[in-house]
């Protein structure tokens, strides 16, 4: 027996040998997993970035078997999405995998972006990591956007109105620019048929390229840590960060246990709760779109709402787009924009911590203001949190620099 | 003063918003229904209640005889004859013969196809819908959750025909409206009130499960996805807990 298994396990060298030849196979990984040097103080927050990977295996798939039901037409797209909930053998599994995971992926990215606004995982060296995860965030707005249109409910076809409108606000180009958006005067079965191109095809593509490079670019500085201390500059005699634990084993068996947990939830909505009392999936897009009728309020799905509520809150509509275009735009420049001498809130001392936290208020407050009827105290309170928006990032780049500082420690603690 | 910063975090937060509620449908007077789609018996009902008195013009084109005679345990020959009315074969979908042209030039609408109010609407609100019919002081009929739907009370006969009883009530601005205190019911129906609460109920349990079918299924398969997932991070834990004692 013990014979066998030696033998057998001799061929499986044999031929990792013959592909190491070939193909640079071990070197990868001992390069990219048992060769990675990670800092050991990961805590809670340093689990979002591999489950936002598995949450995009996860749409991919369920994509892949979604899109062979599904039809692409202004007259059988709503149907096709209902065959698929009644006929295809668990294809209510495999849709509301599909809902679930979209609106699951922005509570990841959103939580992996504010674990580097609490560490400062943006700052040098790491600018370009972030620059990339910036891009990866505005792709992935674009195909949740271009995804919402398929299932030609009315939320779908009146929230991509409003949003391809927003274009028509940008003077002279404006009017011709929707309409070639729309491929037609009118939302019609030419733009569900575009959507669904760029949706399956155009942007996971770019995605895939951006993740790729946003990848490469972590490995090449490796993580930063909830001290925003650098562990390459502690080495031992062999070279070796004295913080440093390989990726693997240890961070992928911490990994796969948060993946066990966030599966726990992950479930708990997609089994128990799929539309989330209307935030993942909405009331009204169960109605048929129909150009005819428009809905009593048309709001977008909650993940655009911080951003909605920003375009609201400015009475002009040019100034608006471009108010709500630079609320994105301007947290490319984080990096630049925090000047301060240390990376992690834990010694950047309490101005930060305030500020952040009217930040995320801001934030969250717009988020609900966008999805509500809009009164007019509403639109005042929105007023002022888009003001506590944008003066998050201006305080931060002339505070940042002058503000006292705690003394980092030399050694990552725990 | 942590515990303070942090309490005063929350308290921003979680500010109230006026108007700020993610409700099926809103309208005024939506009561809960009860209605609860694992009770066969209940399901049975009001498919009996419905393609009696609602398929005459409301259609339920994405399901089918056979899938709900399958969820709600009725045999072939229970479905083909007590609610099939038409000539469709098991496995048709409840479609209705009524052309939408034709009945829009009757009704002025076209009375939509109903395989999803359940979704958009909600048990709630279909239940609300059912019981607020009443007629008004020009003898129409009108509605306190949808006014002035162009629906007449089909279930008239059941409920009987209720009456509103207004009262004055001022508003903010100082103005007063007549606002319906409550209903009277003028002329008895077959069914005593409880018994209309019920029917009424069947219906939007009925229409619940219409709107998605996989729900009688997928709470079920959930329990189980999750206990496995208990499972499987608990031992994930104890392997990751292994693999990190050497760290320190």
């Amino acid at each position: 027996m013990a014979k066998a298994a030696s033998s057998l396990s001799k061929k499986a060298n044999a031929l990792l040998n013959w592909f190491d030849d070939r193909l640079p196979v071990t070197a990868f990984w001992n390069n990219v997993m048992t060769g990675y040097m990670a800092p050991k103080n990961f805590n809670f927050w340093y689990y979002m970035g591999s489950l936002a990977l598995l949450v995009l295996v996860i749409q991919i798939f369920s994509g892949i078997l979604l899109a062979m039901h599904y039809k692409p037409s202004a007259a059988e797209a709503f149907a096709s999405v209902e065959y698929i909930m009644r006929d295809v053998e668990w294809g209510w599994l495999i849709r509301y995998m599909h809902t679930t995971g979209a609106s699951f992926f922005f509570i990841l990215i959103y939580l992996h972006m504010f674990r580097s606004l609490l560490y400062g995982s943006h700052k040098a060296p790491r600018e370009l990591l972030w620059v990339f995860g910036m891009f990866i965030y505005v792709a992935l707005m674009a195909e949740a956007f271009l995804g919402y249109i398929l299932p030609w409910g009315q939320m779908s076809y009146w929230g991509a109105q409003v949003i391809i409108n927003l274009f028509g606000a940008i003077p002279k180009i404006g009017e011709p620019l929707t309409q070639w958006i729309r491929g037609d005067y009118f939302i019609s079965d030419a733009t569900l048929n575009r959507f669904f191109a760029l949706h399956v095809i155009a942007v996971p593509l770019a995605l895939l390229g951006l993740i790729l490079l946003h990848l490469v670019a972590l490995r090449e500085n490796g993580s930063n840590n909830p001290d925003g201390i650098e562990i390459k500059k502690n080495k031992d005699a062999d070279g070796k960060p004295l913080d440093g634990i390989p990726f693997h084993p240890y961070y992928t068996v911490k990994d796969i246990f948060g993946v066990g947990m966030f599966l726990i939830l992950f479930s708990f909505v997609l089994f128990l709760w799929p539309e989330a009392g209307g935030l993942f999936l909405e009331h009204d897009n169960f109605i048929p779109a129909d150009p005819l009728v428009t809905p009593e309020h048309i709001k977008p799905v909650w993940y655009f709402t911080p951003f909605y509520a920003i375009l609201k809150a400015v009475p002009d509509k040019l100034l608006g787009v471009l108010t709500m275009g630079a609320s994105v735009a301007i947290l490319f420049f984080l990096p630049w924009l925090d000047r301060s001498p240390v990376k992690s809130i834990r010694y950047k001392g309490t101005w930060y911590k305030v500020l952040l936290a009217l930040f995320t208020i801001a934030f969250i407050r717009l988020g609900l203001l966008g999805m509500a009827e809009g009164t007019p105290a509403q639109t005042w309170e929105m007023r002022i949190w888009t003001l506590v928006y944008f003066m998050f990032f201006v305080l931060l780049f002339f505070m940042s620099p002058r503000a006292k500082t705690k003394p980092e420690p030399d050694r990552v603690t725990h | 003063m942590k515990k303070l910063a942090i309490t005063l975090f929350l308290a921003v937060l979680l500010l109230p918003l006026s108007s700020l509620t993610v409700s099926a449908a809103g309208g005024a007077g939506v009561e809960h229904s009860g209605a609860n789609i694992g009770d066969t018996a209940s399901l049975q009902r009001g498919a009996k209640w419905y393609v009696n008195y609602c398929m005459g013009c409301h259609s339920i084109s994405y399901m089918r005889y056979n899938r709900m005679a399958r969820d709600l345990d009725l045999s072939e020959d229970m479905v083909m004859e007590n609610l099939v009315f038409s000539n469709a074969k098991f496995a048709d979908t409840m479609d209705i013969a009524m052309h939408p042209d034709q009945s829009k030039s009757w009704f002025g609408k076209t009375p939509p196809d109903l395989s999803l109010i359940g979704r958009s609407r909600g048990a709630d609100w279909l239940y609300s819908y059912l019981r607020g019919f009443y007629r008004d002081e020009n003898g129409e009929w009108n509605n306190t959750v949808l006014p002035n739907a162009s629906m007449p009370h089909v279930l008239w006969t059941l409920q009987g025909i209720q009456t509103p009883v207004y009262r004055q009530e001022t508003d903010a601005s100082g103005f007063t409206h007549e606002v319906i205190d409550h209903f009277e019911l003028t002329t008895p129906g077959t069914q005593s009130p409880d018994e209309y609460k019920e029917t009424a109920r069947d219906i939007a349990a009925f229409l619940d499960y219409a709107g998605e079918p996989a729900k009688l299924k997928r709470k079920g398969v959930g329990v189980w996805v999750i206990l496995f997932l208990v499972l499987f991070t608990l031992i994930a834990y104890l392997l990751k807990a292994e693999y990190w004692r050497d760290v320190h």
